[in-house]
Order: structure tokens, then sequence, then C-alpha cells
């Protein structure tokens, strides 16, 4: 199986990376690559260009600030899930890159990535918005931040601009948080029918703070803000959380597919969200 | 690129995936093409000690690289643990998954020496046995995962 013919180069830096971004406007960029290849290869993308970053030193390496985790563009899936600095600040990373695709994806896939392809069925799209935090890009332009809550704008589509790559995502930290990511996956592709990922700040047993984020149900990752409403000063306790899931689809279009119709998976977005706000498996 | 200890070069175009390189022109048919869409990894092989579908990656991204298929596992003659334990514990039927199979659980049990069988299984996702000989796959890798923890305990 070949995709259509394309021109190949990396880049030495970002800066390069940019240069030859705009010489060639059919180009793509190339990190880990396990979206984009199998898209080429079904000719669903068809780049004149690829643009691989993987020899640029600057978009590797992870910093764990005291408000915030840097992750650079061309991390993987595995050096966040093993590196023990995030995993205790952070363990709903971990957690949902355990059930990323396979161990080959795990190797090779990147956080930024996956951020910028925004896979309606994508996991870590609704943990990050759960984590809040936002997205670092460079173009032709300069560089911005990106609020996470800008970031996802529907089907594969994001804030990005076509000339813009991102080095970093830096995610908010929430210390004592209780955080957790559930998910129905597909039996065959593994790919989330419903994810639901949520992040709860307490003070003094009361919710503080909530911020929940589903993926799979509709066109991208969106924040299931009826909940976070109804759970808002309240003890997370099963009781609580029963009422506040029961309208948790309020406001948001349900896709509904050959796979799980739409009340089946406004279905699944209650279950999943009462499971990772209590933290349970069932 | 270095393959199996050797260094290799050869041209291609950038369209060209790595395992028809290894296929193609190297030889090196060990690594199997089973269902070209990135799902049943027949292919696997490492890429700079990375598990990688090599149906995933394009050759030129190796380009520098250090790959080892299933043809540089065994070492002096003798199988690799996993190899031995696929053999001994019938972890094979047709074979035609068995090379990505081994690769697969040599890279899980570098990540886990010592995992459960839920682990295995879980790990071991990304490869399809068209035989569903999952069975005694696992006992394979429960083999070779002991017979390597004695390994490294003597």
């Amino acid at each position: 199986m070949f995709p259509a013919p394309f021109t190949y180069s990396r880049a030495s830096s970002v800066q390069d990376a940019l240069a030859k971004l705009q010489e060639n406007p059919d180009a793509k960029i190339l990190a880990g690559g396990h979206s984009l290849i199998p898209a080429m290869k079904l000719r669903l993308a068809m780049p004149g260009a690829l643009i691989d970053l993987r020899d640029i030193p600057e978009l590797r390496g992870i910093e764990v600030g005291d408000d915030t985790v840097t992750i650079r563009a061309m991390v993987t899936y595995n050096e966040i899930r093993d590196n023990a600095e995030v995993s205790a600040v952070l363990p709903i990373l971990g957690e949902a890159i355990g059930v990323i695709g396979d161990q080959q994806v795990r190797e090779h896939g990147t956080l930024a990535g996956a951020l910028a392809h925004n896979d309606p069925a994508a996991d870590l799209t609704a943990v990050v918005l759960a984590l809040g935090g936002s997205v670092h890009a460079v173009g032709p332009n300069g560089e911005r931040d990106i609020s996470l809550d800008e970031f996802f704008v529907d089907l594969w589509t994001t804030a990005l601009e076509p000339e813009e790559i991102i080095t970093h995502v830096t995610l908010n930290r929430h210390d004592g948080a209780s955080m957790a990511y559930r998910k129905f996956a597909h039996p065959a592709s593994g790919y989330a029918v419903v994810g639901v990922a949520s992040v709860v700040d307490l003070e003094g047993g009361n919710v503080a703070s909530a911020r929940v984020a589903v993926t799979g149900a509709s066109n991208t990752a969106t924040r299931l803000t009826a909940i976070e409403e109804a759970l808002a000063d309240k003890a997370l306790d099963e009781a609580t959380v029963a009422d506040a899931v029961a309208n948790a689809t309020d406001g948001i279009s349900i896709n509904g597919d050959e796979f799980a119709s739409e009340s089946y998976r406004a279905h699944l977005v209650q279950v999943l969200a009462r499971r990772a706000l209590l933290g349970t498996q069932v | 690129m270095t393959v199996n200890g050797q260094e290799r070069t050869g041209e291609v175009e950038p369209r060209t995936l790595l395992v028809h390189f290894l296929r193609d022109n190297l030889g090196l048919t060990g690594t199997h093409v089973g269902c070209d869409t990135s799902q049943c990894g027949a292919c696997v092989v490492t890429v700079g000690g990375k598990t990688t579908k090599s149906c995933t990656m394009f050759a030129v991204q190796a380009d520098g690289a250090e790959v080892q298929t299933i043809e540089g596992l065994a070492q002096d003659g003798a199988y690799h643990p996993v190899q031995e334990g696929f053999w001994e514990k019938h972890g094979l039927q047709c074979g035609y998954c068995t090379p990505g199979m081994i690769m697969s659980s040599v890279a899980l049990l570098k990540r886990n020496p010592n995992p459960t069988e839920e682990e295995i299984r879980h790990e071991l996702e990304g490869n399809i046995c068209r035989c569903t000989g999952y069975e005694n796959i696992v006992r394979s890798v429960q083999y070779a995962a002991e017979k390597m923890r004695e390994g490294a305990a003597s």
C-alpha cells in the first residue's frame, strides 16, 4: 500500500520547519506519524511534502513547574507516561495514555500531534481540556498561546493556522485534586466510543472547581459544563454525582453512527462521567 | 541505517514504507506484511530501540537509525528466550503473525519484566493472530519472562 508521492525533508530547527512550511503550502508536519501515515496510505491525506520534526532538539523535553507542566512537541506518549514527576502531579495523563492505541502507537505518538490532529475519538483531547492550559504555537507572525478551551474547533479542526507549528503544550497542575479518565473503547479499533476525563479540585471536602470533558461523543472534545456547574460547592459523593450527571449532555450535540446510536452515546457519557468523578471502575 | 548490526544502504522513494525497504531492498522477509493498515502487527521491528510497526513508518524516517528485525534476535546461534518460549509453548500455528508477536513480546518484557496475564494481553493488543492462538502466545511470553528473570538473577 503506497501513499501518493511526496517529498521528504527533516527540519533542523523550528525556524527551519517554518521556512520549509512556507515554501510548500501543500506540506504537512510529521511528528509521530501514527495518525498521518495511516491516513496517507488510505489516500485520505495526500500532502505534497512532509517536514519531519524528529531532529529538532528544542522540541524534546518535559518541565514540571510549580503551577504547570510543559510538554514539548516531540515528546512521545511513553515518555510522558514514564516520567515520574509527571505521574506524581498529573496521574491522569499516564492513566489515559495506557489505554491509547497499542504499544507501538504509545511509543511513537505525541501529545502535540494528537492535539493538532484533533481526532473526534482521541483520548487526550478530553484529558487536556479537563486539566486546562494552553497550546503554544509559532508561525510566520510570531508566537502565540492558544487557550485549550478555544483550541478544539470541529472535526479534525483546531484553532491552529495552516502555517503554524505547535512547539509545546502547557497543562495546569491540580495538586491534591481528584482526577480520572474513563473510556468505553471500540472493541476493534480501541478508539473511544465515549471517554470522559474529570479533574476536581476539592477544598474542605467540597468541590472548589470541577472540569469535566468528553471525547468520542461529538464532533470534537468538549467540556460538560452542566456537570461542572451542578457539582460546584457540593461534596463529591455518590448522590451529588448521580444528580450532576443526569443532565450531562444538556446543550451538547451528540453524534450517532453504525457503532453507537446517539442515545447510546448519551447514556455512555452519563455512566463514564459518574465513574470518572467517583474514581470507580464500574 | 544499521540493520541487525550491519550497515545497510539503499535508494528509495520517500513514500517507501520501512517494511518494503526491509523486505524488497534488503531481502529480510522475516518481517511480514499482514493488514497494511497499522492494525495487525505482523511487521513489528524496533527502530532506535522503539517497538515499531514498519508499515507505519517511511524508510526515510529510519535513515541513520538502528533497526532490529526478527532475523537479528537470535545471538550466536542461540534463540532469544521469547523465541524459545514460542517453540516450547507452541505459540504459533500458521506462523504468519509470529515475527511481529515475538518482536512485540520482546518490547513488552523490556518495559515490564514481570507482567500479569492481563498485562500481556493488553500490551499485545496491536498484534492479531488469525489462528486465534492467543492462549499459547500468552504462555510463551510467560515462559520467556520467567526464563529472562532467572537469567537476570543468576
